[in-house]
Parts: structure tokens; sequence; C-alpha cells
């Protein structure tokens, strides 16, 4: 156990250096966030969504879900990177934890966007939104699951495939509809009966509407609730897969 | 009690295009303390075997002892007693060489102090101290390599695996390397298992060579008994003997049709 937390700390302090070391990257994965809060987030101002809070109460909680879906979904690049120099091989004939390895890694994820919404509040703020203290920490919490969960399947995934062509493919293509789906941009509240039983299959959807929620102050069960187990339970299956992949030689 | 057993060990690799036999069963044993090569041509499994060997690689068939532990069994008690350095290394050219080898010396779990001083350490060895704190990426292709063998050796290995260790470097730093490995060995009595295409390193270096070829041992002995053996005449070269076990480079009679 001791040995488990320490080897995730180092895992975790080697790949949040390298982050460090490449802040242009972290910038990056801002950017489109910060396009739509700035040109595509005005726009909304007197549009009925169709439901509590004003438009930025909306934007800002799905453009957070936005960032998490893209920038944890791609976490597994690195690791592609990594396995053609041999970093993966060399390590994993180590002693080190095996469910280490992939913890240090998506925690240092959990960390970055953390850091990366943050910024993406303060700039909503900048803009006119409003919201809670409590409803802005009930987001970034569920950035968290959402983060740990999207970087440990996308770590499995690129464990499981051998090049970037086999890898990016599949998490473009599973990203854009869970994206539209969950109603990052608008409330599925605007959708017509099947668009909205559709997106009810998206667990993404969830979370959106929580932190919508959170961000309205209402923090009931049928919302926040529903999210934080919707959240959870994708947090437990993610981490369950990664792990065995993980822990399975072979790969 | 010989410190590598393998019974069969064997390995299968699932393409597109059909399977791919890579090791079809190997047998052999290593004593502690012995300096084996390993050899063989190209695509003869030694690299597939070595990633057995080392846990990396689940085999399909067979089973083997490594130090002790059983390869399927104990994975993570073989782990703590072999060092691997790869074919192809295993740094990330972003880092610097200095945090690698303090990393490898955590990943070993030594304290942090001591992983430090050991990556000083290391370092004089191997003759990397004036590199320390250059990037991996930003190194020589010699002195990558010696940063590769100085990985392997961080928790000094009961039993250490170098898959071409000497590639790339120049013959000042191969000597070198002899040396270190000679001395490990004596000092303490560590068991070598490398791979290598040069010949006479194999022969300068090794106690004790296995040739493989398509997958399985097709000779072993000392260097003069397979001289003596597969050479041809008492003046063979280590060459001759290879070329006639392994049938490579002398295919030019077998192939001309013998009689109409
Ligand atoms: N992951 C893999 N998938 C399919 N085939 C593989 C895989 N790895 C190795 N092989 C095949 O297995 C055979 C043995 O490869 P291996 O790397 O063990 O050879 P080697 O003896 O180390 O050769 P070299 O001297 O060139 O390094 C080769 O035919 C190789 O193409
Ligand atoms: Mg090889």
């Amino acid at each position: 156990m001791s040995n488990l937390l320490s080897d995730t700390g180092l895992i975790f302090g080697r790949y949040l250096r390298q982050a460090l070391n490449s802040k242009v990257a972290v910038v990056f994965g801002l950017l489109q966030p910060m396009f739509y809060l700035v040109f595509f987030g005005p726009l909304l101002h007197d549009v009925p969504l169709g439901g509590e809070g004003d438009s930025w109460q909306v934007l800002v909680p799905g453009l957070l879900i936005q960032l998490g879906l893209f920038s944890a979904a791609f976490a597994g690049f690195g690791i592609l990177l990594e396995k053609q120099f041999g970093v993966i091989e060399r390590m994993r004939v180590t002693p080190v934890s095996r469910l280490a390895l992939l913890l240090g890694r998506a925690l240092k994820d959990v960390v970055q966007l953390l850091v990366q919404s943050l910024v993406l509040v303060i700039a909503g703020v900048a803009l006119g939104l409003r919201a809670p203290v409590l409803g802005v920490v009930v987001g970034f919490v569920f950035v968290g699951l959402l983060t740990i969960s999207l970087a440990s399947l996308s770590y499995a995934l690129a464990m499981r495939v051998d090049s970037p062509q086999g890898f990016a493919p599949v998490i473009s293509t599973v990203n854009m509809p869970a994206m539209l789906l969950s109603g990052v941009l608008l409330p599925m509240a605007l959708a017509p009966g099947w668009l909205d039983a559709v997106s009810r299959c998206v667990p993404f959807r969830y979370l959106v509407d929580a932190v919508r929620a959170a961000y309205v102050g209402d923090y009931a069960w049928d919302t926040v609730g529903l999210g934080a187990l919707v959240g959870l339970a994708l947090c437990a299956v993610s981490m369950t897969v990664g792990t065995r992949v993980f822990r399975k030689a072979g790969a | 009690m010989p410190v590598i057993s393998t019974a069969g060990l064997a390995r299968t690799f699932q393409t597109k295009h059909g399977p791919v036999e890579a090791v079809r069963g190997i047998d052999l044993t290593v004593s502690p303390g012995e300096i084996l090569g390993f050899l063989g041509p190209n695509g003869a499994g030694k690299t597939t075997t070595l990633r057995m060997l080392t846990t990396l690689l689940p085999p399909t068939g067979g089973a083997a002892t490594v130090a002790g532990h059983d390869l399927a069994r104990d994975p993570a008690g073989v782990r703590r007693k072999i060092g691997y350095v790869a074919q192809s290394g295993g740094v990330d050219p972003s880092v610097s060489v200095r945090e690698e080898l303090v990393t490898q010396g955590r990943l070993y779990r030594l304290g942090k102090a001591e992983a430090a001083a050991r990556a000083e350490e290391l370092a004089t060895e191997l003759d990397l101290t004036e590199l320390l704190d250059r990037k991996c990426g930003a190194l020589s292709g010699g002195q990558r390599r010696r940063l590769d063998i100085a990985m392997g050796l961080t928790h000094r290995p009961v039993v250490l695996f170098l898959d071409e260790p000497s590639t790339g470097l120049d013959p000042g730093s191969r000597a070198d390397l002899w040396d270190l490995i000679r001395k490990l060995r004596a000092d303490h009595a560590m068991t070598v298992f490398l791979t290598t295409h040069y010949l006479d390193e194999a022969e300068a270096l090794a106690d004790r060579l296995v040739i493989v070829d398509n997958g399985t041992v097709v000779a072993e002995g000392t260097a003069a008994a397979l001289k003596a053996e597969y050479g041809g005449s008492p003046d063979a070269t280590l060459q001759d003997a290879f070329i006639a076990i392994t049938g490579r480079g002398a295919a030019q009679p077998d192939a001309a049709p013998l009689a109409v």
C-alpha cells in the first residue's frame, strides 16, 4: 500500500514536470473552449435556453465538460510516444506498482485539467458569469471525476494499440457525438423527444446537467446527485478497465 | 542450482497475416556468475526470448525460472532481481540524464537521497558525469547506450539481461563495457545474459555461447568447442562456425542441384 502511494507520487511527479515543461501544450488545450467562450458565448445572451440561470451559467459548465472530454480523452497520446521510446517497457520491468503507472498519470491529468478549468472559469467571470462559489467547486469535482475516468480509458486504449493511427480516429469518433449528445453547447432541454432520449444514453450528459444545476445553486438529488452517481459509476468502470490493462503484461 | 532455466519456452505472435512463431521452444540453463552469449541471426528470436525472461511478454508455451522465481507465478519476484537493457533503450529524450537515473532508482524503491547518490555513482562508472544535466535526446548514440546500461544496473541486479549492449559504441567504449561487465561479475557475482552480433565480443566476453536460429537453440558450448565442432578446421574462426551452424552466407552450394 505504501509502495502504491509512493510509486504513484513518483509517476505523478514525473509527468507533472513534463507538463510544466510543455506549457505550450497546456495553453493550447485551453484554446478551443476559450474560443467558444469568447466568440460563441455572447451569441447566447438573449436566446431562451429553457432553464434557470443566464447564458453564462449554461455555457461555462458545458465548456468545462468539453475541456475534460477532449483533453483527458487524448491523454493516452503520451503513452504512444513513450512506447516508441521504450520507456513503457523499461518501467514495466521494474517492480513499480502497475496501478501506480496508471494512477500517477491520471492524477497529473486531473491537476492539469483543474488548472485549465480555473482559468476558463475566471475568463467566464470576466465576461459576465456569476455563480455561487460552492457551485463552482462542485463543478471542479465533476471535472476531476470525468478526467480520471476518461484519462484511464485513454491510457488503456493507448496501451493496447500499436500506432497513433489506431488511436486518434477511435477517440475522435467517440468524442464528437459524445460532446454533441451531452448538450455541451446548448442544453438538451431544447432537443426534440428522440434526441433527448438518445442523449440520455450518454453518461456525460448527466455530468453537464449536474454542473449546470450547481452553477445556479441547485444541489438536488435528481441533478447533482444523479450526476455524481453517473460520474462515480463511470470512474469505477474506467479504473477497472485501466487497471486490468496495466496489470496484464503483453501490452 | 542454475540462476536461469527454461523449458520449452515459446512465443507465437498472432498477426493479421497469420501466426508468427518467434520462439519455438527454448531449453537452456545459466549458472550463477556466468556470462552467457546469446547469438543468432536477425529475427532468430533473441529479443523475444529476453522479453519473456524479463516478464515483459507472456510466453505462449513452456516455463522458466529466473533468479529463483517462477516467471509465470511470481513475475514481481523476478523483476526485483533482474536488470534489463533493451535493444533500443528506454529513456525519454525530453528528460535529463540525471532525472532518468534518479527516477530509475526510485522505481526500484530507493529513497530520494539514495537514488541521487546512486545516479552519481552510475554516472561515474559509465562516464556520464559530464552529461548528467543534458537532455537524453541530446546525447550521441554511444552516450545514450551507456545511459541505457547504467539504467539497467541501478539496483545491482542478480541477473543482467543486455540486448545488443555494444551496438553503436566506439572501440574504446566497447572495451570499457567489457571491463565493466567482467568487473560486475567479479565483484558482485552478477550473471550476465547478453546478445550481440559481434562475434569477437562474444568470444572475448562470454563463458559460453548459445546460438539460436528460427526460434530454437541450434548449438551451444564454449567458443573453442563450437569452433572445433562446426568450424571445419583447427584454425577456424567463430564466424566460420556461426555460418556453418546457421547456414547464413553459406547457402550457395546447397542451392545448386547436385545432379541432373
Ligand atoms: N510484436 C510482434 N508481432 C509479430 N511478430 C513479431 C513481434 N515481435 C517480434 N516478431 C517477430 O519474431 C521474430 C523474432 O524477432 P526478435 O526481435 O526476437 O529477433 P532478434 O533475434 O532479436 O533479431 P535481431 O537480431 O534483428 O534483433 C521476427 O521474425 C520478428 O519479426
Ligand atoms: Mg533483437
